[in-house]
This record gives structure tokens, C-alpha cells and sequence, in this order.
């Protein structure tokens, strides 16, 4: 079975951090990464490792290479729109990183089958990717009257993107948590921490439960954690959750893998392994 | 206040002291002080949840009445003074703040901890477009020195910041590091941005940092009445208010109103629980663990059945900020069973 040809567009941190984890992956051949700053530290290492690179951006990578299957958007809100214009245009996939939110919201291991064919899929913010797949597993066997989520991630880890629009980030992830978390009401916090050395992703989610058994709470949320463990190493269990009086509190750290991120960056690493969790499985359906 | 006073209050009995009751303010408790600090002459009187707006959840508590009820309460009653709220970015969203200017808020005090300054520049924009004085609360203080939160502070007043506050959410800054900090903020800042100081009393300093602050220029003071606040209490209004007339400084506010409102009112129908220095508190200040975790503290305590100090302690070797209140459940869940290894 052909490889999928994916291209990267972004060389910051996500794109960089998106070429290990590509190269890695059996299914995807890596066939051109776009930047738009020449001194860039990503493009240099992608043009080393013998990809066909541009700095003149999505444009011209276009016009330099053919047969692209999937893109991985990693540029930033205000660049996706027109990205995946482009895209759309020669109906080449499209996974997007940044937060703008035009695609459908996906968590690969809750909704990815139900926008098997979209062709372009948004992974919302590193929040939603931590705690969504909690939420949902809790609400297949009880009822869920309401979600909260409170992700600490490190000052370090903490780009332009999130700074700039923490609104967006906290009414995303509460937004994904009920449409796609299937809780009715939902809210979501973020806090940055500024500790050094710098703290792993750590998710706290509170969650208000009808009737259950305690037991099949504990096995779901184990369940879930593996699901996601599956394709983010270093996503596990704090504390054994608690359950008491109708409220279930669980808490999950995310470890990074390492790549180009550094290993405390859990909620970079979540997002670029959730992009290509879903590559991947692009290439299984057309395999 | 006086046309001559360069000082402005800032009561937060109803935004920080909210924390100390477990964010239940009745509205007729907001009623009768909101309008007694309006008559003693406050520039403004902070109002809402303890965790800003929005803050209303299960990590931080649910209130009694929702922050846009108590707005309009406060706004209801008072005359002359500004009504003030909080806002965390992270926390609370332009929605919130949106709905606060609706029922009668006029200034904005946009908190980040302070390293993280920047994360508040989208808030304080926002306030500004919807017509409200920004000010920004640099929280956690005690993690920059004056160069950083002079630094801090010069970012958040480009981006609109018309007063940038000192906020010892701890309690853990000495008088020196606040006479330091105030100075170079004062320094960096243009003379049109004012400092202020917001205390807490965990190292029974508050009183003495907010004096020495305005020695340094600081025009803005945080203060509570009885010094209802989390931890050991905030800043006590009437008493800081008599050591600076005692400095010859003209406060512009009314002593016996505030006195009167402070034991009549606060002490004798509000505060549930002493607010003082005692072994909790103290400790909050040594290990500089925010004075908002105290309850959450008591609670997690109690669960688990560990000495509260040893959770504070934790905590502060974790170097937690503001905000984290899941932390204390974390922490305790794993002292009790026992994969927690230190001391």
C-alpha cells in the first residue's frame, strides 16, 4: 500500500515537532514543508533531512510539488482560512492545528469516525484533546449533567497563539467538551504556571454524575486514558479518581514525547500525536 | 474623597472578602456595605466572586447569587463610588465582563500572575472597548523581583493599563521587597499610570507593606473591611486608613464610617470564621501558597483526614499560582495514599 503524502506548513515548534512524528509513522511519507521566515530553524532542518522546502509559503509549495494527500496546518488562526482554501481547492485533506476552528472539532479516539470523509478536520485546542475523551467515556455509562476542566500547562509551553487569545481557548474547549464530550453544560479553565523547572500538562475534570457505579466509572476512565495513551505515550492517570456524591473528579498528566518539544510540553505533544493519529488513520481508510 | 488626595481606595470587603465566606454574600449584606463605603467616601468598591467573574464552578466554588445580581446591587446604592470587578483571564471570558458593565461596573481589574502578564492584554483591550477603566493586578508578586514586575507592569500599561497593581496573593512579600517594587515600578511607568498595592495579612504585614507603598507612590490601596479577605485577610480598610492620616497623608475617606461599618456590619453578620493570623494563615505566607486556597485547604483537609499544614507546605513546593485550586485536591489525594513520598 502507497504511503500517504502529507506536507507540513508551519516550521515553528508544532511543525517541527509534526516532522518527527511523521517520519515515524509508517503510513506517511513526508513530501514538502512551507514556512514563511527564511532564517527559520525548522525549514533549515527540514531542508538538511531532504524534504522539498519553501519559504514562500503554502503557495509555492503547491507549485513545486504534486500528488499531496493531507496537509497539517501549524501556522496560526489568521493564516488557516485562506490555507485551507487552497487546500480545499485541489481536495487535499486538510488537519488543523491552529485555533481558528472551521473544520469539524475532532478527538481522535471519541468522534474521528464520524468525519472519516471531511475534508478538513480542526484538533480545537491541547484542553479539549486532554479531557474530552474523560468527559465522554464517563457519559457512556452514566448521566452527565456537567463538565469542567481546569488544564495547568507550563509559561514555557504557552506560544503566541495561546496568549494572545486565552478567550478562545477556554469557550473552544468548553464548547468541544459539550458537543463533542456530550456533556449538556460545560466549562473549561486554563492557568499558565510559570515554575522552573517547568511542570508537565495537568488536567483536572470535574464531572457532575447521575446514579452509577463507582466501579465502572473507574474502568471507563481507565479505558479512556489508554485510548489516548495509544498514540500520546505520556498521557496517564494522576490520583485514582475520586467519586463521591455525585461528582467524579479525574486527573490526567500529559508527558511529552520528546521529539523536538521538550518532555514537559505535554499539551504541544497531545496536539501534534492527535494530527497525526488522524493521518494515519486517513491512510488505514485508504489503505 | 477630597479633590486633594492623591490616594484612591479600592474596598474589596465584596470581591476578596467574598472568598472568606465561601463566595455567599447575600444581596442585602451588598446592599448595606456597598452603601456604607459609598458614603464614607471609597473611590470604588470591588464586587463579585473572589475568583473574578465567571469564576462560579466547581474548582473555585459555586456563589449564592450570581456576580451580576451583586453588580447591580452595589451599583444600585452607590452614589459616588465606582463599582469594581475582577477578571482572570483563563477564567472568566469577554461574555462575563460584558454582562458586569451591563449591571453597572465601570472599572476592570484584569488579574494574571505576574510573569504572565501578557496573557491579559486581549482583557484589557476589551475593557477598554466597552468603555470601562482597566487596571491590571499582577498576582503571585512574590515571584518577580522589581525589575521583573517593573517589566510586567510597563507591558500591561502600553496595551491601555491605566493602573497596575502590586498583588501579594500570598502574603509572602516583606515591607522592603514592596518599597522596592513599588519604586521601580513608579519609575518605569509613565507619571499618568498609577501603582497600587493590594496585601495580605498571612505575615501580619499588610497593613505595615500598604503604608510603606504609598510612601512610595503607590496611589491605588486594596483594602477590606476588618480585613475580610482570603487567608489572613486583605489589607484592613479603617486601619490602614488611620495610619495614613496618622502620616499626615489625607485619605479623603470618612474613619468612624468605616469603623462602624466594619464592626457592625462585617464583624457582627458576616465573617464566619476569625480572620487572623494563625497557624493556617501564618503558613500560607511562609510557604507562599495564595491566601484564596485557605477553605479549599480546610476541606481537603478534613477529607482526608492530613494536617492542613502539610498540604500548604506541599503546595508550596510545588510552586503553585493563583487559580490552581485543583492542586489541593491532587496534593491531598496523594499524601493520603501514600504515594506521596516526602516528609
Amino acid at each position: 500500500m502507497p504511503a500517504l503524502r502529507v506536507a507540513i506548513v508551519g516550521t515553528g515548534n508544532i511543525g517541527t515537532d509534526l516532522m518527527a512524528k511523521v517520519e515515524r509513522t509508517p503510513d506517511l511519507e513526508l513530501v514538502g514543508v512551507a514556512g514563511i521566515d527564511p532564517a527559520s530553524s525548522g525549514l533549515r532542518r527540514a531542508r538538511e533531512r531532504g524534504y522539498a522546502v519553501t519559504h514562500d509559503g503554502l503557495d509555492d509549495l503547491l507549485e513545486r510539488v504534486d500528488g499531496i494527500d493531507l496537509a497539517f496546518d501549524a501556522t496560526s488562526a489568521a493564516a488557516h482560512p485562506r490555507h485551507a482554501r487552497l487546500l480545499a481547492d485541489r481536495g487535499i485533506m486538510s488537519i488543523d492545528l491552529t485555533p481558528a476552528g472551521l473544520g469539524p472539532p475532532v478527538v481522535p479516539p471519541v468522534n474521528v469516525a464520524a468525519h472519516r470523509d471531511a475534508p478538513e478536520v480542526s484538533l480545537v485546542t491541547c484542553g479539549a484533546q486532554a479531557t474530552v475523551p474523560i468527559v465522554a467515556a464517563v457519559g457512556g455509562i452514566a448521566d452527565v449533567a456537567y463538565a469542567e476542566t481546569v488544564s495547568t500547562i507550563s509559561s514555557r509551553s504557552a506560544g503566541p497563539g495561546t496568549r494572545q487569545n486565552i478567550d478562545e481557548f477556554t469557550t473552544a474547549t468548553a464548547d468541544a467538551l459539550e458537543a463533542i464530550g456530550g456533556a449538556p453544560s460545560a466549562k473549561a479553565i486554563i492557568i499558565l504556571n510559570p515554575a522552573d523547572p517547568p511542570i508537565l500538562m495537568r488536567n483536572t475534570v470535574y464531572l457532575d454524575v447521575g446514579p452509577h457505579e463507582p466501579e465502572a466509572i473507574e474502568a471507563a476512565v481507565a479505558e479512556a486514558v489508554s485510548g489516548v495513551a495509544a498514540y500520546v505515550p505520556g498521557y496517564r492517570l494522576g490520583s485514582r479518581p475520586l467519586i463521591a456524591d455525585g461528582r467524579v473528579t479525574v486527573m490526567v498528566e500529559v508527558e511529552g514525547a520528546g521529539d523536538h518539544l521538550p518532555a514537559y510540553a505535554g499539551n504541544l505533544d497531545i496536539m501534534t500525536s492527535a494530527a497525526v493519529r488522524v493521518a494515519a488513520l486517513r491512510a488505514e481508510d485508504r489503505g | 474623597m477630597s479633590a486633594a488626595s492623591p490616594l484612591r481606595v479600592v474596598d474589596t470587603t465584596l470581591r476578596d472578602g467574598s472568598h472568606a465566606i465561601a463566595h455567599q454574600y447575600a444581596v442585602e449584606e451588598v446592599e448595606t456595605i456597598a452603601a456604607g463605603l459609598d458614603h464614607a467616601g471609597v473611590w470604588a468598591v470591588a464586587v463579585g466572586h473572589g475568583d473574578g467573574l465567571g469564576a462560579s464552578s466547581i474548582q473555585y466554588g459555586r456563589p449564592r447569587h450570581p456576580d451580576r445580581e451583586l453588580i447591580a446591587a452595589a451599583a444600585a446604592v452607590a452614589r459616588r463610588a465606582r463599582i469594581a470587578v475582577a477578571i482572570l483571564p483563563g477564567i472568566g471570558t469577554r461574555a462575563d465582563l460584558e454582562d458586569a458593565r451591563d449591571a453597572g461596573a465601570s472599572v476592570v481589574r484584569v488579574s494574571t500572575v505576574c510573569t504572565e502578564a501578557d496573557i491579559g492584554l486581549q482583557h484589557l483591550r476589551l475593557a477598554r472597548d466597552l468603555g470601562m477603566t482597566a487596571h491590571t493586578h499582577l498576582n503571585t508578586a512574590h515571584l518577580l523581583g522589581p525589575s521583573g514586575l517593573a517589566e510586567a507592569a510597563r507591558v500591561v500599561a502600553e496595551a491601555g493599563s491605566e493602573g497596575v497593581f502590586i498583588v501579594d496573593s500570598a502574603g509572602a512579600l516583606l515591607t522592603d521587597d514592596v518599597r522596592r517594587a513599588v519604586a521601580a515600578m513608579r519609575a518605569a511607568l509613565p507619571p499618568e499610570v498609577e501603582v497600587g498595592i493590594h496585601e495580605h495579612n498571612n505575615l501580619s504585614l499588610a497593613v505595615a507593606n500598604s503604608a510603606a507603598a504609598v510612601e512610595e507612590g503607590a496611589t491605588l490601596v486594596d483594602t477590606a473591611l476588618a480585613g475580610l479577605g482570603a487567608g489572613a485577610g486583605n489589607c484592613q480598610t479603617e486601619a490602614l486608613v488611620a495610619v495614613l492620616e496618622r502620616m499626615g497623608i489625607d485619605t479623603g475617606v470618612d474613619l468612624w464610617t468605616l469603623q462602624d461599618l466594619a464592626d457592625e456590619v462585617v464583624r457582627a453578620r458576616v465573617m464566619q470564621r476569625p480572620i487572623t493570623v494563625d497557624r493556617l494563615t501564618a503558613t500560607m505566607g511562609f510557604a507562599a501558597v495564595p491566601a484564596s486556597y485557605l477553605l479549599h485547604v480546610v476541606r481537603a483537609a478534613d477529607r482526608f483526614a492530613l494536617d492542613p499544614r502539610r498540604i500548604i507546605v506541599e503546595l508550596g513546593e510545588r510552586k503553585v499560582v493563583v487559580g490552581q485550586e485543583d492542586m489541593i485536591l491532587d496534593v491531598a489525594a496523594e499524601m493520603a495514599t501514600g504515594r506521596h513520598r516526602s516528609a
